[in-house]
C-alpha cells in the first residue's frame, strides 16, 4: 500500500534521514519507534506532503506522490497536541475536512455523527474545543482525520500530551478503533495507519510492525513480539530497555555455543544469528533471565558473581542490582518469594543465568 | 504585593496628579461645550450638522483614518507574515530598522517627505535631472496622498509588530491540518490563518485608525491649508479664531469618538481571548527553501526598508546638500543666530536648549508619578491576583493614551488660565502636559516587570531584616531599573518631538524644536528651509539614539510596548 524507497533528508546541514525504507500493507498499523530526534516525525511529515525529501521516493498505492500537494494526497494527520481548530466547535471541526472534499451538507452531518459515534462524543457537537479535556480533544482529533476517509493515517505521537493512565486507557481503543474505523465500501475495515511514538510500550500495544529508528537510519523492522524477543543490535536492546549487555568473544560454535565475557563464559541456548568461531559478540540477559544460584552450585557456566547493591521490593517482582567484576551495574528481577533469601546490600550474591533466556546481538 | 502603610499615602500623588492635569480640563471642555453661559445650550453641538464645513471636517477625519488604515494593512501585513513564518539574515537588525518611523515626531516625518516629495525634494530633483524635464513633476504635497502615505509610513510598524508578533506564536501546525485534511493554501488562509488572526489585525486596524483620527503634525504640515481634520479644527479654531466654545465642541466630539474606540479595543481584546496553543517562535519560523520564498522575504524587506528608511535618509542628507554648492553644515551652524529674516525672536538653538529642559521636566515627573502608579497598579489582595481597587484605577491609568495631545492643549487653555490655577503663562503647562502624555508609557513599561517580581524575594528579604526602603534599594530598584531606564526614553522621546499640545501651549519666547521645525517649514527662503531640515535632524538623531538604548537595555520582550 505504501512504500518508503531510500528517503533521505536534511534540515541545512544537519542529516536528519538517510536512506529509509520500509512498506506498510492495506490495513497495518506501522510504528515507527525511536527516541526523540530521530527523523520519525519529519519521515511522517514526509510522507504527509508537509516536508519534502532531498532523495528517496513515497510511494502510494503504486504511485510515487512527489508532485501531488499536501492537500491533494487524501491522507489524515493526527498531530501531537491535536492541532483542532480554536475558532470552530467540535461538529465544525470533524466536518472540516468533508466540507474541503465539497460533500453535500446531509452527507456531512451524517458522517459527522458516525465519526462522533465512533469515538464516543455523541452529544459534543456544539463545544468550544477548548471545553474538552485532554483525552476528549485526542478523540475529536481523531475523528477529525477519519472522518474524510483518508486512505493512509498518520498519527504523530497521538496520546504524547496526555497523562500516562490516561495513555494507557486510550492505547488499546486506539488500535481497536483503527483495526475497525469504517473507511470506504469496497476496502475492508480497518485504515492503513503509520505511527510514531518515542514510547515503546504504547508501539507494542498498538502497532502490528514496528520500525525502530535511531539517528536518521531504520535499526529493526518487525513485529513488536519479534522484535522484543530478539533486538537486532545493542542500541535496539537498550532502547527497549534491556540493559544487561555484556560483551564477549564466540569462544565455541558446537555442541553449544559459548562466549567469552569478563564475567565468566555464557552458555547461549538461542542462537538466533550465525556467528563464527572468534567472533565479536555482546550477550544481551534480559531482566528475567536470572535466578538465585543454589548454594550447591560449583564452579559452572552462566554463573555470575558480584556484590549486591541494591534491593527494591515491588511486589510480585523484586528489582535487585548487581555489581560485577566488569561494565556497568547489572539489573534483574526476580520473584517476589525470591525476596526472602537475599542477602543484605553490600554482600556477595550469586546468579544464575538461563541459557534459553540469553540472546546474540552483533558487538556495537 | 503591598507597600507598607505609610508608603501607600504615595498613591494619592499620581490620582491627583490625573485629577487636576487630565480630568479637570476635560471637564471644563464638556462644560464649555454643552453649558458655554453656565446653562446647558446645545446649540454649539447643533453646529456640526446645522453648518456644512464641520460635517466635511468630521467627514474627512474618518475616511482619511479609514483608507490610511487601509493603507497601512496593506503594507503591514505582508511584512508581518514574513517576520511571523521566516527566519533570514539581519532578522532582528531589519525588525529594529522598521520600527525607527514609530518613534519619530510628526515633524520630523512631516518635514522628511516634505524634502523627498515636495517640490523642491529629492525626488523631483533627481527626476527633473534624468530625464531632463523643467517642472518638478510629482506633485503631491498639499495633496491627501501624502497624507495617506505619510500615516502608512507612521503606522505599518504597528501592524507589523502587533499581527506579526501573534502570527509568529500561532502554531503553523493549525494550517498544516487544514492542508492534510485537503484544504488548498487559499481556503487555509481564508479558514484558519484568517479566523485566528482576526483580533489581532481588528486591535492593529483600530489602534492605526485612532492615530489617524487623532493625526495632527502631519495633516497641518502636509496637508497644508485645505484639510482639516478634526485636530487641526481644534488648533484653528482655537488659535486662529479664538473661537473657544466651537473648539471645546469639537474637542468633545473626537473625545467621544476616541473613548468608543477605546472601549471597542479593550472589549475585543477580552472576548478575542481564545484560549490558544500558543509555540515558541523558535517552533514556527524557518528558512525559506524556494527561490519564491527567498523572492518573497527579499520584496517584502526591500519594500519595507526603502519605504520607511527612505524618507529619514533624504531627510538627513538633504540638510547637508541642501542649496548650491558642496555639501555644507551652514544650516547647522544657523540654528545658533537669529538672522533678520527669521521667524523666530530667539536664535533657534535656544529651542534645543528649551526641549531639553521641558523633556527632562517630564522626565523626573513621569517616572516619579509613573513608578508610583505601577506600584499601585501592582498590588495583590488576597490570593495573590490584582486587588479590587488596582482592577478599578487600571483603566483610568490608560486613558491618556486615547486622549489626543491637541485636546489635552486646548483643555490646559480652557481650564487652567483662571484661579485657582492659573499656568496660562506659566513655562510649567508644557512639561506637566508632556509629562501626562508621557505617564501610560511609564506605566505600561515598568508594570510587568513589577507584577513579574517574585513576592519571595522581597519577603525573604524582609525576613533577613532588610526594612521597607532596604527592600526598595535592595531588591526592587535592580530588578526593574531597566525597565524605569526604558519608561525614562519612552517619556524623553516622547517630550522631545511633542508638537500637538506644545503648538496650543508654547510661549513665543521659549519654542521647542518642534515648533521651531513647524514655522521655519511654512515659511518661505532657503534658510529657514535649511534650520528646518537641520533642526529635523538632529531631532531624528536623538530619537535613534533612544530607540537603540531601549532595544539594547530591554529585557527580552518584556514591557508592553
Amino acid at each position: 500500500m505504501l512504500e518508503i524507497r531510500t528517503i533521505s533528508k536534511s534540515f541545512g546541514v544537519t542529516p536528519v534521514l538517510h536512506e529509509v525504507s520500509f512498506e506498510a500493507g492495506r490495513g497495518e498499523i506501522v510504528c515507527l519507534l525511536g527516541p526523540s530526534g530521530c527523523g520519525k516525525t519529519t519521515l511522517l511529515r514526509i510522507i504527509a506532503g508537509l516536508e519534502q525529501a532531498d532523495a528517496g521516493q513515497v510511494l502510494f498505492a503504486g504511485r510515487d506522490l512527489i508532485e501531488t500537494p499536501v492537500h491533494q494526497r487524501g491522507f489524515g494527520l493526527m498531530f501531537q497536541d491535536f492541532a483542532l481548530f480554536p475558532h470552530r466547535n467540535v461538529y465544525d471541526n470533524v466536518a472540516f475536512g468533508l466540507r474541503m472534499a465539497q460533500q453535500s451538507k446531509a452527507v456531512i452531518r451524517d458522517r459527522v455523527a458516525e465519526m462522533l459515534e465512533l469515538v464516543g462524543l455523541t452529544g459534543y457537537e456544539a463545544r468550544r474545543v477548548h471545553e474538552l479535556s485532554g483525552g476528549q480533544q485526542q478523540r475529536v482529533a481523531l475523528a477529525r482525520s477519519l472522518a474524510p476517509r483518508p486512505a493512509l493515517l498518520l498519527l504523530d505521537e497521538p496520546l504524547g500530551s496526555l497523562d500516562r493512565t490516561l495513555r494507557e486507557d486510550l492505547m488499546e481503543e486506539l488500535r481497536l478503533i483503527l483495526k475497525h474505523a469504517p473507511v470506504g465500501s469496497d476496502a475492508p475495515a480497518g485504515i492503513t495507519s503509520i505511527y510514531v511514538t518515542h514510547d515503546q510500550q504504547e508501539a507494542f500495544a498498538i502497532a502490528d510492525r514496528v520500525v525502530i529508528m535511531n539517528a536518521g537510519r531504520i535499526e529493526q523492522v518487525g513485529p513488536p513480539l519479534a522484535v522484543y524477543r530478539q533486538p537486532a543490535n545493542p542500541f535496539v536492546a537498550r532502547f527497549l530497555g534491556m540493559h544487561n549487555l555484556l560483551p564477549g568473544q564466540v569462544a565455541a560454535v558446537l555442541p553449544d555455543l559459548l562466549v567469552a565475557t569478563a564475567l565468566g563464559a555464557l552458555r547461549c541456548g538461542r542462537r538466533t544469528a550465525r556467528v563464527a568461531l572468534g567472533d565479536n559478540v555482546v550477550v544481551l540477559a534480559p531482566p528475567d533471565a536470572a535466578s538465585l544460584a543454589p548454594p550447591s552450585a560449583g564452579e559452572a557456566q552462566n554463573l555470575l558473581q558480584g556484590q549486591l547493591l541494591a534491593v527494591s521490593f515491588r511486589g510480585s517482582q523484586v528489582k535487585i542490582t548487581l555489581k560485577v567484576a566488569a561494565g556497568a551495574p547489572l539489573v534483574f528481577e526476580l520473584p517476589g518469594s525470591a525476596a526472602d533469601d537475599l542477602p543484605d546490600p553490600g554482600q556477595p550474591l550469586r546468579l544464575a543465568l538461563d541459557p534459553d533466556g540469553l540472546s546474540l546481538l552483533p558487538a556495537e | 504585593m503591598r507597600l507598607h502603610k505609610p508608603w501607600r499615602l504615595l498613591y494619592a500623588l499620581p490620582l491627583i496628579f490625573l485629577a487636576i492635569f487630565y480630568f479637570y480640563p476635560l471637564l471644563s471642555i464638556l462644560s464649555l461645550s454643552l453649558m458655554p453661559q453656565g446653562r446647558l445650550d446645545l446649540s454649539g453641538v447643533q453646529a456640526l450638522w446645522t453648518r456644512p464645513y464641520l460635517a466635511q471636517v468630521l467627514w474627512f477625519t474618518f475616511w482619511q483614518a479609514a483608507v490610511s488604515t487601509g493603507l497601512t494593512l496593506l503594507l503591514g501585513l505582508p511584512a508581518a507574515y514574513v517576520y511571523a513564518r521566516y527566519d533570514f539574515p539581519a532578522k532582528s537588525l531589519l525588525r529594529a530598522l522598521t520600527t525607527i518611523p514609530f518613534v519619530m515626531p510628526t515633524v520630523v516625518v512631516g518635514a522628511a517627505f516634505v524634502t523627498l516629495l515636495g517640490q523642491r525634494g529629492v525626488v523631483n530633483d533627481w527626476l527633473m535631472t534624468a530625464f531632463d524635464l523643467t517642472q518638478p513633476p510629482v506633485n503631491l504635497l498639499y495633496t491627501v496622498w501624502i497624507i495617506l502615505l505619510a500615516h502608512a509610513f507612521y503606522n505599518a510598524t504597528v501592524v507589523v509588530r502587533i499581527v506579526g508578533g501573534f502570527w509568529a506564536n500561532l502554531d503553523p501546525r493549525l494550517g498544516e491540518a487544514a492542508a492534510v485534511l485537503g484544504a488548498p493554501r487559499w481556503r487555509r488562509t481564508w479558514e484558519v490563518t484568517l479566523p485566528l488572526l482576526l483580533p489581532s489585525i481588528t486591535a492593529a486596524s483600530l489602534l492605526v485608525f485612532l492615530f489617524c483620527f487623532t493625526s495632527f503634525g502631519v495633516i497641518l504640515i502636509l496637508g497644508g491649508p485645505l484639510f482639516s481634520t478634526l485636530e487641526v479644527e481644534i488648533y484653528r479654531q482655537t488659535v486662529n479664531y479664538f473661537n473657544l466654545s466651537l473648539a471645546a465642541v469639537l474637542s468633545l466630539v473626537q473625545l467621544a469618538i476616541t473613548f468608543v474606540v477605546m472601549v471597542v479595543y479593550t472589549r475585543l481584546q477580552e472576548r478575542a481571548s481564545l484560549p490558544l496553543n500558543l509555540r515558541p517562535q523558535s517552533m514556527t519560523t524557518r528558512r525559506p527553501v524556494s527561490g519564491r520564498e527567498w523572492l518573497l522575504v527579499g520584496g517584502v524587506n526591500t519594500v519595507l526598508v526603502v519605504f520607511l528608511l527612505t524618507p529619514l535618509l533624504a531627510l538627513a542628507v538633504r540638510s547637508v546638500t541642501l542649496g548650491p554648492g558642496p555639501p555644507t553644515l551652514r544650516y547647522y551652524q544657523a540654528l545658533g543666530s537669529s538672522p533678520t529674516q527669521s521667524v523666530f525672536f530667539v536664535p533657534p538653538i535656544e529651542a534645543i536648549r528649551n526641549s531639553l529642559l521641558f523633556a527632562l521636566a517630564a522626565v523626573a515627573l513621569s517616572l516619579l508619578l509613573g513608578l508610583i502608579s505601577a506600584y499601585l497598579l501592582a498590588e495583590t489582595g488576597p490570593g495573590g491576583r490584582q486587588s479590587r481597587l488596582a482592577r478599578a484605577l487600571d483603566p483610568i491609568f490608560l486613558l491618556p493614551l486615547g486622549t489626543s495631545a491637541v485636546t489635552l492643549g486646548f483643555g490646559y487653555i480652557v481650564a487652567l488660565d483662571q484661579p485657582p490655577l492659573n499656568l496660562r503663562t506659566s513655562l510649567a503647562l508644557i512639561p506637566l502636559a508632556y509629562t501626562l502624555l508621557a505617564m501610560p508609557f511609564v506605566v505600561r513599561s515598568i508594570l510587568p516587570v513589577l507584577r513579574g517580581l517574585n513576592p519571595r524575594l522581597r519577603e525573604s528579604a524582609a525576613v533577613m531584616g532588610a526594612s521597607p526602603a532596604q527592600i526598595l534599594r535592595e531588591i526592587d530598584l535592580p530588578i526593574i531599573g531597566r525597565a524605569v531606564l526604558v519608561a525614562a526614553v519612552f517619556a524623553f522621546t516622547i517630550s522631545l518631538g511633542e508638537f500637538g499640545a506644545t503648538l496650543l501651549l508654547y510661549q513665543p519666547r521659549y519654542p521647542t524644536m518642534s515648533v521651531v521645525i513647524y514655522r521655519a517649514l511654512s515659511q518661505p527662503g532657503l534658510v529657514n528651509y535649511g534650520q528646518a531640515l537641520a533642526m529635523s535632524t538632529l531631532l531624528m538623531g536623538v530619537c535613534l539614539a533612544g530607540l537603540l538604548l531601549i532595544e539594547r537595555v530591554r529585557v527580552g520582550d518584556v514591557g508592553e510596548f
